[in-house]
């Protein structure tokens, strides 16, 4: 396999608006096609790879989420040589200027988007914080070219390389939530060759960043008897640092909170003590604002659970993540998977 | 119109654009324009303060002494501190909004160690209108501790933004284009034939700090005119009000300057250059008058007086992360550049 690095590169470089996931869908499709039994793409357009589990039939299954939609843009008009836009989730207006863009008009178009020089300026204006009627997009084709090749609702993507920083961490953009991505398909490649009763089903979600669609299609279509959704947290980081952010390098976290089953909970950090990854206990009090939560209200209920990746910078072109975390929370999601005995299936503990 | 694109000229833009050189640390573009003009120059050296002032001798009896000029440094950030958890503070060299730093990938020292710069997360950052001043950023490389972000960006190292040259739609993109535009254009200049007059082919420093390179220059060569090359503004993203101007326009030809905030150029050079525009079919614009300093207010006091003017290229974007220009705009200035010099005459700068 490819190292951690060079496969997030892959994962992040790749486009995938929410909504028009296909290209990054094909990414991951080629990196899961030597990982898995059987692999198909549902009504929702998510990506669905099953490794079989070891147990006789009918096998309880786990469905592992991790959603490969990104924030971006769409084109909201055409005004002579630039588009006007608005954001596609929760692009921040705070660090869109100047950024490098791909538009995906009637073919891939590279484009900037516009800010005015300091020189006509005030110093006010110079720290004012763009109103999305502000911001176009220059693709640095004529008019009539333009128009010719883009059409009001084409998505945009950011374009950013990932580069390498120190001690193992990695910056670009859409580690949200391609990181957990890699963290499944790392998952993936060591349950090859560990054996798991259940069966063991990585599930790339589509419309996360739009409001958790993909998950709850997938869900309902699996049915499983767990599900874990993987995504990405908050980091401490020079400007916040407060409850709510969490070590980076320090550990994949473990969520719980009424999103969470407590039994699932128990599991994960069970698996982590005994194989000794490091994992950081994240409270939740109400909604994940994950895949977490929309699968758990799927069909009957599903009992669920999340691991999250801290990240730096979120929903920025630096989104700043730790490559070992990304590996650690391959290893717990391997390791909890392995630990499900054929009969496990989470109760309460006042149950009988 | 459209012409054949100037290859050489292009491919010189490229590779000083990629370079790095904010105002005061040159070297890595003198070194690189150095072998691109030795050998069709007389004499060249280097100054007290790091101009690389070249000599190309005349062809007429008595030749008229022409300077040109063109500032190798760019805008961009110096180290200033390191905090505890190991980020880098800086101060801006030149003017950079405030608003274009955060999202941003930087290179930092002469290795291109890459840093980037991120705030708090959306999600979490509560009702803040305004960017971040500079002082309360920090560049993040990764660094762990004080010590290390010390040791890897010691006080006083260059950080530039990370942007590579690339071509969009019909224009050039890249950072520097203020000024690496005009020193290509004075690179392909000295390349050319030999003109009538004596010409002194000068690449400035620490322009965008003040102008301080060209002042010392214009003394050293004591010419009897002066031209500034330049890489000049365009504000022309659509604005909610009616629009005053867009300062220059994309692809109308050279921005020449009838007045800035530095200087005001004599009428009898002015109407020179608009007539060798004319003469030699090059389109031209006039820029909108009383924005930004050039280095024609260097020039033009020194010693007892020289007649100087200022000839740019427009670019949208400038100080910017990524900049855009023409590739016609670029080949017409250096057309109209080399026009304007070769049918300069004593008569032309006769005060009438």
């Amino acid at each position: 396999m490819k190292s951690t690095f060079d496969l997030l590169k892959i994962l992040t470089e790749a486009p995938g608006p929410s909504g028009r996931e296909n290209t990054i869908r094909d990414v991951i499709a080629e990196q899961w096609t030597p990982l898995a039994d059987d692999m198909r793409t549902d009504a929702m357009g998510s990506l669905i790879a099953l490794q079989r589990g070891s147990a006789p039939t009918p096998r309880p299954a786990l469905m592992v989420a991790a959603h490969m939609d990104e924030i971006g843009l769409i084109v909201t008009g055409i005004e002579g040589s630039f588009l006007r836009v608005h954001t596609l989730g929760g692009m921040d207006r705070r660090v869109i200027l100047g950024l490098e863009v791909t538009v995906h008009g009637k073919r891939a178009l590279p484009g900037i988007i516009g800010s005015r020089p300091p020189h006509v300026l005030s110093a006010e204006e110079r720290r004012k914080i763009v109103a999305w009627e502000e911001v176009f997009v220059d693709t640095g084709l004529p008019a009539d070219e333009l128009a010719a090749l883009v059409t009001v609702g084409d998505h945009i993507t950011v374009d950013r390389e990932l580069v390498a920083l120190k001690n193992d961490l990695a910056a670009g953009k859409a580690l949200d939530n391609r990181a957990s991505v890699l963290a499944v398909t790392l998952a993936l490649d060591m349950l090859r060759s560990r054996n798991h009763a259940w069966d063991f089903y990585a599930v790339a979600t589509t419309q996360e960043e739009v409001g958790v669609k993909g998950a709850i299609a997938s869900a309902y279509g699996l049915a499983p008897q767990i599900a874990i959704a993987l995504d990405v947290t908050f980091a401490k980081q020079h400007d916040d640092d407060g409850p709510g952010t969490f070590e980076l390098g320090k550990g994949p976290t473990i969520a719980q909170g009424p999103n969470f089953h407590p039994h699932v909970v128990e599991r994960l950090v069970a698996a982590a003590k005994a194989e000794e990854i490091p994992y950081q206990p994240e409270p939740v009090s109400g909604g994940s604002g994950t895949d977490a939560w929309g699968i758990q209200v799927a069909r009957e209920g599903i009992p669920t659970g999340l691991i999250e990746i801290p990240l730096r910078y979120m929903h920025q072109p630096v989104e700043t993540g730790s490559l070992r975390d990304i590996e650690r929370a391959g290893r717990l999601l391997a390791s909890f998977a392995a630990r499900l005995e054929a009969e496990f299936r989470p109760r309460w503990e006042d149950e009988l | 119109m459209s012409y054949t694109r100037n290859e050489t000229l292009i491919t010189t833009l490229q590779t000083l654009a990629d370079l790095t050189g904010i105002s005061g640390d040159e070297t890595k573009i003198r070194s690189a324009i150095k072998p691109l003009v030795e050998h069709h120059v007389d004499t060249l050296r280097i100054d007290a303060l790091g101009n690389l002032i070249t000599y190309k001798r005349g062809t007429a009896e008595k030749p008229l002494r022409v300077l040109v000029t063109a500032h190798m440094d760019e805008v961009g950030f110096m180290v200033v501190g390191h905090t505890g958890e190991g980020g880098l503070r800086v101060e801006a060299v030149g003017s950079i909004p405030e608003r274009l730093l955060p999202g941003s990938h930087v290179w930092v020292g002469k290795e291109h160690t890459p840093g980037v710069v991120g705030v708090q997360a959306i999600h979490r950052a509560h009702g803040n209108h305004q960017a971040a001043s500079v002082e309360d950023l920090i560049i993040d490389i990764g660094a762990k501790n004080k010590e290390e972000a010390q040791e890897a960006a010691p006080l006083g190292t260059s950080i530039t933004f990370a942007t590579r040259f690339r071509e969009m739609g019909a224009a050039l993109t890249g950072k520097a284009f203020d000024d690496r535009a005009g020193c290509a254009i004075l690179v392909a200049l000295l390349q050319g034939e030999r003109l009538p007059c004596d010409l002194y082919g000068v690449f400035t420093v620490q322009e965008e700090v003040g102008l301080r390179g060209a002042r010392v220059a214009a003394y050293a060569v004591e010419s009897d005119v002066g031209f500034a090359l330049e890489g000049t503004l365009i504000d022309d993203l659509p604005k909610r009000e009616k629009d005053v101007s867009p300062t220059t326009e994309l692809g109308k030809g050279p921005a020449i300057t009838v007045m800035d905030r530095s200087y005001t150029t004599p009428p009898r050079l002015l109407s020179h250059v608009l007539k060798s525009a004319e003469a030699e079919g090059i389109p031209y614009q006039i820029k909108q008058p009383g924005v930004s300093s050039t280095e024609a207010g260097s020039i033009h006091p020194a010693r007892g007086g020289v007649p100087a003017i200022t000839i740019a290229v427009p670019c949208r974007y400038i100080h910017s992360p990524r900049a855009l220009l023409h590739p016609d705009d670029l080949e017409n200035t250096l057309r109209l550049v080399r026009a304007a010099i070769a049918r300069l005459t004593p008569e032309t700068l006769a005060i009438a």
